[in-house]
């Protein structure tokens, strides 16, 4: 058996385990532990196995269309699949005093992701997103904070119409890039699209509603509605999977299916043009709501969304540059805001409000969250040091990548000088937040002191990958960009 | 010795410091101090024998990124770049750096956090270091950006106090502005040269002159505007004042001689951006002027004595900057390097008598303190003497250089701000110096002021020789970069004008001010700065009000209509949809696949959730 389908089995047997009786937080754990050990030596196994896609396996589920059960995995995956066990082990470590249900709702999640990311078959890339976002919809129904049935019921509408749109998306795909041997769903018998003069409206069309159905998954404006909300709303595993490794699946999705299989679609400029207006959307106008938060949950949800955008930018760069940095991003982005909402999700089980107005003065009580906090409030303003920014820095060098001077500044550039304003307003909500709950003089009656050392382990694994990451970005960059490069970015 | 082994040491023994004083500095509470200070003596150390390494271009310590594409390999890499320029500065960043590490041995003493401190000086010392051996822009940008973290962490070191907080915070965020630009000038740059070493952009500048010079000009003023923010000129110079909050010693090292001073270094390192008279170059020019001038205005009704330092450090900095718009960096840097001495020197004088009177900071509470602290008077004297540019001293002969380039451009208007501006500093020093050390004593913490521990003396004297000496040869000797290298002709008209400027600015505060106990002027535009900082929350205030507008409009919107009407819509809509599925299908499968999610929430959230 491929270890690739080991990973993907063990978060569902732990699952399961825990449901028939097994100790809920050691056997979660544990479990997560052993995923991510592995994890690792598969990454050290890649490097040395010389690239290309590893690990095959291929069951054959259905013959005509052909469907497999098929995993492996490449630098991009495996990245991927590092993010979600680091934040999945993060999640259920930080888990204190709830029901079971949280750890195998959190179990079932990354289990979800795990095989959206190590799947090579269209079908099951599909449908292990949708099995992982069944738990993130009941936990958020069942266990969320404030108005959670308005929460719940807004992530379901939006992500369900998104899923049909991308899974109308993905049957183009299939009609597409078969080969003509058959329909087929497997990734690499899938041909990218040459469209002569008759087509090529439509094959743009069908990318157009990829981007639409994968940019719904990832919040993309101005189907961004549902993120926010739900993001305040869940419970703080939920909210650390979903919003950290979870939304990643709809940019995996347009790196590994859309942009490769359907090549020149994205320098379609009106493709190109709507995208970089939405991704505006996102940066400013979103940007713009965060500033006017007030609690620390829905500032960091909206943040969140927010910085989708700088990704999205990276994807319309198209080049080797912008998608390796986009892909840097993911993974910063991922680790960072997991780490801010295990830190909120702290703060709200020991104060009885998040109201940043009413708070102040945590860091002379809890120096430690103080300072942890610090390193994920500069992570995700994107401080150099720090993951985030190497992600970043790429994406906008990506973007001037192609900048021919006698043409001076397209559509693109000019995006990009616009979004540049995007680092400003983070500075300015994250600062800003972090000055009103750590800084100035003690509220009275609102107290907290640092956590517990064993608490303390999960922040410190996830500020250490964002400071290993930000001084030595070719750490990430070793690992994805021979296969960016085998999925023609360059 | 490898070359790549002294600035490596400059590089990463500091970040080593931080790193260990952050981690531990519950265990390191009692040595952290010492471990700090002793680093920087140590690269104080090394920067002398550096003085003395080959010059060399591109020294890689690592690689930052390396990502193939179409067209070959695009990198950035962590490599120095040793030369006359960088050798200098070094020289000033970790001279100055060392005698505050040993001055706030003294200042911090009793500070709780002083661990947290010292690791927040290592960190800016490391920072420096980056900034000042990048040969890059993007490497530059990276260290510019620690930098300002450092600032961040030593101005709200004191961060109960809200005040503190706050001006960290509009420090860093006032920096980001200025950071946008700068990022968008690297961003055009390395478009056209696919690369941001300094080496690669400086070949492609005499094309770019041909082909696309309004390109280059886009790219530079980007550039401009991270030395604005850095360098705090008008109008993104609101940051500087309010930094003040910091400790002292932080004021002297990073908002006085060193940090600030990275703007201009920095223009120094671009300088071939810059044509001479071209739109950048005049529009810096005219920054820089506006600058000096208005900052001087401001200092000369302020009466928090470091207040008054910190216009006074914006106005220097105007010099500095409106030197490298009329392209004479050398006479620009030549400032920056005597400006350096006697500013930290003002400064860390300013925390001795701080220090003395018990956190008093209001100069009109102090008086008298001639007699009970001479030492520090003396030096204090010598500072200001070399501020106002007091003939034979080194503040003299820099600011001499910058006011002949000034009129060498031809420009009167700009040569006549310069040299008003050179008699209000005049003016505001003689004003500080008489209220602050002559006449009796007029608060209760300054009669039983007493001259301060030796650890903070001793860097006051040493300070106090530079001051005055900086620019002669036997000091400069091996700064050659740091001195202007043609000697200008009319010399003789400059210097009058500038020793008529001294003279005015002299005897019209000692008129005004000797023997008062209080201030006879009253310009209220100016002790309210302009009201640019009102103006600022003005506009701040009327944007989050549109937003806040625009907010709830979206609310509207998007809650109301969409989510109230949409459910009840689609829940109609999937009904009639389905009934038309085959089942068995494919598409029905996974139709329903989708669909199940919709129902299987629908089920949670109204059947089993009990409310």
């Amino acid at each position: 058996m491929s270890p690739l389908v080991i990973i993907i089995l063990l978060p569902i047997i732990a699952a399961l385990a825990i449901w028939l009786g097994a100790p809920a937080r050691f056997t979660a754990v544990a479990a997560a532990l052993v995923n991510l050990a592995i994890t690792l030596g598969l990454i050290g196994g890649y490097a040395s196995a010389g690239g290309g896609m590893i690990w095959k396996s291929s069951h054959l589920v259905l013959d005509h269309p052909a469907i497999h059960f098929a995993v492996g995995a490449d630098g991009i995956s495996l990245a991927m699949t590092l993010l979600t066990m680091l934040v999945t082990t993060a999640a259920l470590w930080s888990i204190v005093d709830k029901d079971r249900i949280y750890y195998i709702a959190s179990l079932l999640i990354s289990a979800g992701a795990l095989g959206a990311f190590l799947s090579t078959d269209i079908f099951f890339i599909f449908a292990f997103h949708e099995l992982a976002l069944i738990p993130t919809f009941l936990m958020i129904a069942l266990y969320g904070h404030g108005d959670r049935k308005t929460a719940a019921w807004k992530i379901t509408i939006y992500l369900g119409i998104g899923s049909l749109v991308l899974l109308t998306g993905l049957l183009g795909v299939v009609w597409w890039c078969s080969p003509e041997s058959g329909l087929t769903f497997a990734l690499a018998d899938l041909k990218p699209v040459i469209s002569n003069c008759k087509t090529e409206a439509l094959v743009n069309l069908n990318f157009f509603i990829l981007l639409v159905g994968f940019g719904t998954l990832v919040s993309l404006f101005p189907v961004h509605d549902w993120a926010a909300p739900a993001y305040a709303s869940a419970p703080t595993p939920v909210a650390m999977l979903h919003a950290g490794v979870l939304k990643k699946f709809g940019l995996y999705g347009l790196i590994r299916i859309a942009l490769p299989l359907f090549p020149g679609a994205m320098q379609t400029p009106w493709i190109q043009h709507a995208l970089l207006l939405m991704l505006l959307g996102n940066i400013l106008v979103v940007g713009y709501v965060t500033l006017h938060q007030r609690r620390l949950d829905e500032m960091l949800a909206n943040s969140s969304v927010m910085h989708m955008g700088y990704i999205f930018l990276g994807l319309a760069a198209g080049n080797a540059l912008g998608v390796n940095g986009a892909l840097v991003l993911m993974f910063a982005h991922g680790i960072s805001i997991a780490l801010l909402f295990m830190l909120c999700g702290k703060l709200r089980n020991h104060l009885s409000t998040l109201e940043m107005d009413k708070l102040g003065g945590l860091a002379a009580n809890a120096p430690f969250l103080g300072v942890v906090f610090g390193i994920a409030t500069f992570a995700s303003i994107g401080l150099p040091g720090l993951a985030n920014f190497a992600g970043e820095v790429l994406v906008f060098l990506g973007t001037f990548q192609s900048f021919a001077w006698d043409k001076g500044f397209t559509m693109l550039h000019i995006t990009t000088i616009l979004s540049l304003l995007g680092v400003i307003i983070s500075a300015v909500y994250m600062l800003r937040a972090y000055r009103k709950i750590f800084f100035g003089e003690a509220t009275t009656g609102l107290f907290m002191s640092d956590p517990a050392t064993s608490q303390r382990v999960p922040m410190f694994l996830l500020a250490a990958v964002l400071l290993v990451i930000g001084c030595h970005p070719a750490t990430l960059l070793n690992l994805i960009q021979d296969s960016l490069a085998a999925l023609n970015f360059k | 010795m490898n070359p790549l082994t002294l600035p490596g040491i400059m590089l990463l023994l500091p970040l080593a410091s931080a790193l260990v004083i952050l981690l531990f500095h519950g265990a390191l509470k009692n040595i952290a101090h010492l471990l700090s200070t002793l680093v920087a003596i140590t690269i104080f150390g090394c920067s002398l024998m550096l003085l003395g390494a080959k010059d060399a271009v591109e020294l890689p310590l690592f690689s930052f990124f390396s990502v193939k594409t179409a067209t070959g390999v695009i990198s950035a890499n962590i490599s120095f770049v040793i030369d006359q320029q960088s050798k200098g500065m070094m020289f000033i960043v970790t001279f100055v750096g060392m005698l505050v590490h040993i001055f706030s041995l003294g200042y911090m003493k009793d500070d709780d956090a002083k661990a947290r401190y010292f690791g927040a000086l290592s960190l800016f010392m490391f920072s420096m270091t980056g900034i000042v051996l990048a040969d890059n822009l993007l490497m530059m940008f990276i260290f510019w950006e620690l930098v300002g973290l450092s600032s961040y962490l030593l101005i709200g070191h004191w961060f109960k106090k809200a005040s503190a907080c706050e001006a960290a915070k509009k420090a860093f965020i006032t920096n980001r502005i200025g950071d946008f630009g700068f990022m968008a000038g690297i961003l055009i740059l390395f478009g056209v040269c696919q690369s941001t070493r300094f080496a690669d952009i400086t070949a492609k500048v005499p094309f770019l002159i041909e082909h696309a010079p309004a390109l280059l000009t886009i790219a530079a003023l980007g550039i401009f505007l991270g030395a604005m923010g850095k360098s705090a000129q008008v109008p993104l110079h609101v940051w500087l004042p309010d930094a003040m909050e910091g400790p002292t010693p932080v004021s002297a090292l990073i908002h006085a001689a060193t940090m600030v001073a990275a703007g201009v270094y920095m223009l120094a390192r671009t300088h071939f951006l810059f044509i001479e008279g071209g739109t950048a170059a005049t529009f810096i020019a005219w920054t820089g002027g506006i600058t000096a001038l208005m900052a001087a205005l401001m200092a000369v009704q302020q009466n928090d004595i470091k207040k008054v330092l910190a216009y006074s450090t914006l106005s220097q900095l105007g010099y500095m900057v409106m030197a490298m718009g009329l392209s004479a960096p050398h006479e620009g840097m030549f400032h920056l390097y005597t400006h350096a001495f006697f500013k930290a020197l003002l400064f860390l004088g300013a925390g001795a008598i701080i220090y003395a009177c018990h956190h008093e900071q209001d100069m009109w509470k102090m008086g008298g303190l001639r007699k009970s602290m001479p030492l520090t008077f003396l030096t204090f004297a010598a500072g200001t003497a070399a501020l106002m540019g007091v003939p034979l001293t080194s503040g003299f002969f820099s600011k001499e250089g910058i006011l002949a380039a000034a009129y060498h451009s031809h420009n009167t208007l700009l040569f006549g701000m310069a040299v008003f501006t050179a008699a209000l500093t005049a003016f505001y020093m003689t004003r500080m110096v008489i209220v602050v050390f002559l006449g009796k004593p007029r608060g209760e913490g300054t009669g039983h002021a007493r001259e301060a521990p030796l650890v903070m003396l001793l860097p006051l004297l040493v300070l106090a020789v530079p001051s005055l000496l900086s620019a002669y040869g036997f000091l400069a000797g091996p700064l050659q970069a740091m001195m202007p290298h043609e000697e200008h002709g009319a010399g003789q008209f400059v210097m009058i004008c500038s020793i008529v400027a001294l003279l005015t600015g002299l005897l019209t505060a000692t008129k005004l001010y000797l023997g008062k106990d209080k201030d006879p002027l009253n310009i209220p535009v100016l002790a309210n700065k302009f009201y640019i900082d009102e103006f600022y929350a003005l506009l701040v205030k009327v944007f989050v009000d549109i937003g806040a507008w625009i907010v709830t409009a979206l609310e509207k919107i998007f809650v109301e209509s969409l989510l109230v009407r949409l459910p009840a819509a689609l829940a109609s809509g999937f009904g009639k949809w389905f009934r038309r599925l085959q089942t068995g299908s494919l598409q029905g499968y996974t139709f329903l696949l989708g669909l199940g999610l919709v129902v299987a929430v629908y089920l949670a959230v109204f059947m089993t959730a009990k409310h």
